[in-house]
């Protein structure tokens, strides 16, 4: 299949519909169910589901420009979350609620629960989904949310890949807005980004944006169950990216970047999110460490090969 | 942006020549210590260097019309990735597999790749690159030196070239010089010529660097009469073709693995002290993160060399973030090995340790500055 008779009608799908506008009004705690219902008829949130069940059939590393095109537009409900919850769920044999799914796997804030109407946790082979009793971060515009008793931390592996690939796409994003901004402002005469203390900074956030670009490529190259080692490296580098991707672009657009009506932060306030949730690059990377250390006498270059 | 660069996979014939390299490396080097190994590209050893050649490993882009292997850049990555993860001495027929051979087989004559391609591959052809100048670093296109083309087609080349890598152990130099115009010109006007280091006139001194090895050296040109066919490309046309030469240079596994050796001499006495804390584990996982995301991103320039591209910025992000990396290894195992002072440490591993960082500032400066690469990287967003 040429994939990008999927991703195109997917990308003007969601920038007919998740408009900054859009975003910001269920951040507020407006009303979803249009946009989701939006979602739901477009028949993207089957993207993972096997054919025989009646989904699209693609394979997680296909379905991984799409979930990027999710954090690229800081869609604010969990649609990449459904689309690998329901994939788990016809797997299993269990009928899928209509409602967004949020995946929780630990006891922090879990993205988009507060959006969400079902939960997701128990383990890839036998997912439970419990209907979605949520509170509040306390956070101004939150869309994540605690969800207190159901702990899916068996599913953290695929759920690092998902926000890694989410990660991905937003800090995408974020790069061309930096570069545009930094073409357009001009101070002492000329466009900052003429500037070589800013090109020099720019250069690293182009740098972070195609690591992390590539670490979520790890994550998605061994499906909805993936190798333990391969969610660590690409939740590792998208998480240790996200931060450093949007320090700099805040750095760049100066003021105007932290104000509530300019779009950076519809991006940069997930990045932040995201790099925290399903665990941060230090959690990975003690998982990774301890994969390593049980193989001492195998040399890195083996290792990082999965030799 | 940088959207070309996506995983990529080795070919299945390329991953299946590494059990035959691996034994005829390890073969090689039995007896190296492993502050030796940490040398990695910069150790020179010639012998082992000919016997690659004639086992077939180098020349692996090169047709085999020249001799050369005919596979390409995938096999190339295989195979460095064999020999840097040994720490093999490579230093010998480094740059001209990895730079001289491919740059004179897209712009030498028939003739020259007959006379220098089957003796790259035999490994028994050793180059060296006289880019940098004393006042020309990462300015390049500020170089003095000048050869003068005579009335008879040779060429009269004066001059001086310094940090040049090798050069008292290599047959022939591939030095840019200024062949027509003046320093104004700039980027106009200068040409690369292969230089014959036999040649009278010419003095090469080696410079003794802070670990006590000399690696590099300066090189002096003294009315040096070079052949008509001393010239590379077209004249005039030097810039260009260094810019292409530098994408292959800069993109290879070499940027990632410059601290490899030392990673795994730290993983070793880890194991053997038995120490598995969660800030050690936090750390050898980090370390390995990086190291397999950087992998993969050396793999996804390096198919775009086989897809016939020159990627002169992403090999330039990808060496910026590689050699950063490199860098910071040696100072994060320092530190952790220092933040257990009752730890026995091997005196093998010390002497690794404090080879690698004491020579790692050259990591981000050999090839490029961090500086000069995001300059690239700048230029590649539409900022200059």
């Amino acid at each position: 299949m040429d994939m990008s008779e999927l991703i195109d009608p997917f990308a003007r799908l969601i920038e007919d519909i998740c408009t900054p506008a859009a975003i910001r009004e269920i951040e507020q705690g407006g009303d979803s169910s249009a946009m989701w219902n939006a979602f739901l008829e477009s028949g993207f949130l089957d993207a993972l589901v096997a054919e025989e069940s009646g989904g699209a059939g693609l394979s997680l590393d296909a379905a991984a420009p799409l979930i990027a095109l999710l954090g690229r537009h800081a869609v604010p409900l969990p649609v990449g979350d459904t689309m690998i919850a329901r994939a788990l769920l016809a797997a299993a044999g269990v009928e899928a609620p209509e409602g967004p799914i949020a995946i929780a796997t630990g006891a922090g804030a879990v993205p988009f629960a507060a959006v969400a109407s079902h939960i997701l946790s128990g383990t890839a082979q036998s997912p439970a989904l419990t209907a979605a009793k949520v509170e509040a971060t306390g956070v101004p515009h939150d869309v994540d949310a605690y969800v207190g008793e159901p702990n899916g931390s068996a599913l953290r592996p695929i759920a690092a890949v998902l926000r890694a690939q989410l990660i991905s796409g937003a800090a995408g994003r974020v790069m061309e807005m930096t570069v545009a901004y930094a073409n357009e402002r001009v101070q002492f005469g000329k466009p900052i980004g003429k500037q070589q203390a800013v090109q020099q900074q720019l250069s690293v956030l182009a740098e972070q944006a195609v690591a992390a670009r590539i670490a979520a490529a790890v994550g998605a190259r061994s499906g909805l169950q993936p190798k333990l080692a391969d969610a660590a490296i690409a939740k590792h580098g998208a998480s240790l990216a996200a931060g450093q991707v949007a320090a700099i672009a805040h750095a760049v657009h100066g003021a105007i970047g932290v104000s509530e009506e300019y779009d950076l932060q519809l991006l940069t306030r997930r990045l932040h999110g995201w790099r925290l949730a399903d665990g941060s690059e230090s959690y990975w990377a003690g998982i990774l460490g301890e994969l390593r250390l049980a193989a001492a006498a195998v040399p890195t270059a083996d290792f990082i090969r999965g030799a | 942006m940088f959207e070309t660069l996506t995983l990529s996979a080795l070919p299945p014939e390329d991953e299946a020549i590494r059990p035959a390299l691996r034994a005829l490396i390890q073969e090689s080097i039995a007896e190296l210590p492993i502050h030796r190994r940490a040398r990695s590209w910069q150790g020179f050893d010639p012998s082992f260097s000919r016997k690659l050649g004639q086992a077939g490993y180098l020349g692996l882009s090169l047709p085999k019309e020249y001799d050369g292997v005919g596979r390409g850049p995938f096999t190339r990555f295989v195979v460095v990735e064999e020999l840097l993860s040994a720490g093999a001495p490579v230093a010998g027929h480094w740059i001209a597999d990895r730079q001289s051979g491919p740059l004179i087989l897209q712009y030498g004559t028939e003739e020259q790749r007959r006379f220098y391609l089957p003796r790259i591959s035999k490994g028994e052809a050793l180059f060296c690159i006289g880019m940098s100048e004393p006042g020309s670093g990462s300015d390049l296109a500020s170089v003095r030196s000048r050869a003068e083309q005579q009335a008879d087609g040779s060429w009269l080349l004066n001059g001086q070239k310094i940090w040049t890598t090798n050069a008292m152990h290599s047959d022939y130099m591939i030095a840019l010089v200024r062949t027509s115009g003046t320093s104004a010109d700039r980027q106009q006007g200068l040409s690369q010529l292969i230089v014959d280091l036999k040649a009278p006139g010419i003095t090469i001194r080696p410079i003794v660097d802070l670990t006590g090895d000399a690696h590099f050296a300066e090189v002096f040109f003294e009315d040096v009469r070079l052949a008509p066919d001393a010239l590379i490309g077209a004249e005039g046309q030097g810039w260009k073709q260094v810019t292409a030469e530098l994408a292959f240079e800069r993109s290879g596994p070499e940027r990632i693995y410059s601290s490899v050796v030392l990673i795994d001499a730290w993983v070793r006495h880890l194991e053997a002290v038995g120490r598995k804390d969660s800030a050690t584990l936090r750390l050898v996982g980090s370390l390995m993160a990086q190291q397999a995301v950087l992998r993969e991103m050396s793999l996804a320039v390096t198919a775009r060399l086989v897809a016939g591209e020159s990627p002169v910025v992403e090999a330039s992000l990808m060496k910026d973030l590689g050699t950063s990396f490199e860098q910071a290894v040696p100072q994060l195992i320092g530190d952790d090995l220092a933040a257990n002072p009752n730890e026995p440490v091997d005196p093998e591993l010390y002497r690794t340790l404090i080879y690698v960082t004491h020579i790692a500032p050259s990591f981000s400066l050999r090839g490029g500055t961090r500086e000069i690469l995001r300059g690239i990287i700048a230029r590649g967003l539409g900022l200059r």
